[in-house]
């Protein structure tokens, strides 16, 4: 039979997606696909505070992850516009190309 | 009951979408499996009656940020690198440090399970979601929140200035 939910299923969802975002991260090369695996860290966070939210019965941990999708926003503006001057001076978008600070 | 079923449903998608987000080829597919996982996590939002962050994840994540990455992948011209590896040649180290984390986060969440039992549910308070979160984003979180605002317009010039033909 079907356990009801609890906070621990909430947990483990975000540490699953949590990983898996760390793995897109680490792993890929292309440097837009880099970007969506923060986006999925970031989300792993937002289910995170929601869960803690709805389990204390307080909407603080909401009003985070409002702050938490504005800074996830704003980065992905700035790291997006980043990319193009980026690629208009490199002509590349994996990152183990992209070796200018490295001597 | 249905609430499992909905949970499983919407943490299937989340995660299937996840995986195939930093395991395909081709990056447009990528940002649309990245549609279906963000709405997965919209979905676990409505779980948890969290109304207004629902309503935000679909309109800021899914017609946002995955259309904005949509433009970009159009603007780089991705042609030359779909023929090249996805991953890096030093695929093993990440590998093994992803694991030894996500083991030390199951090792966390197994001792400290008990800790997580519900406490007395407090009476719910008058209103919606939407209406206390206004009162609280409004009543004790407004200096952050204007900070937000202010981020916000720092980012839109930066992004501006950076996109920009001549840096």
């Amino acid at each position: 039979m079907l356990h009801p939910i609890t906070t621990s299923h909430y947990l483990v969802l975000s540490v699953a997606l949590l990983l898996i975002g760390t793995l897109g991260i680490l792993l890929r090369r292309n440097v837009v696909v880099i970007m969506m695996s923060i986006e999925l860290i970031l989300n792993a966070v937002n289910l995170n505070l929601v869960a803690f939210s709805g389990h204390l019965k307080t909407l603080n941990g909401q009003v985070f992850a409002i702050f938490v999708i504005t800074v996830a926003v704003a980065e992905a503006a700035v790291g997006l516009g980043i990319l193009i001057a980026l690629f208009r001076n490199k002509e590349t978008v994996l990152v183990d190309e992209i070796d200018l600070l490295k001597w | 009951m249905l609430d499992t079923i909905l949970f499983y449903s919407f943490a299937l998608l989340t995660l299937v979408g996840a995986i195939l987000t930093v395991s395909l080829r081709n990056a447009v597919y990528c940002a649309i499996s990245l549609v279906a996982s963000l709405a997965g996590v919209a979905g676990l939002f409505l779980l948890q009656k969290a109304e207004f962050l629902f309503a935000v994840q679909i309109v800021l994540y899914i017609g946002g940020i995955t259309v904005l990455f949509l433009f970009v992948i159009m603007l780089v011209n991705l042609d030359q690198t779909a023929h090249q590896p996805r991953y890096h040649r030093h695929w093993l180290v990440p590998l093994l440090a992803t694991a030894g984390a996500g083991a030390l986060f199951v090792a966390f969440l197994t001792k400290g399970r008990g800790l997580l039992a519900l406490p007395a549910p407090r009476p719910d308070e008058a209103g919606g979601n939407i209406e206390r979160l206004a009162d609280m984003l409004f009543r004790d979180y407004l200096v952050p929140f204007e900070l937000a605002s202010l981020l916000l317009l720092v980012a839109i010039v930066g992004s501006v200035m950076m996109a920009r033909k001549k840096v």
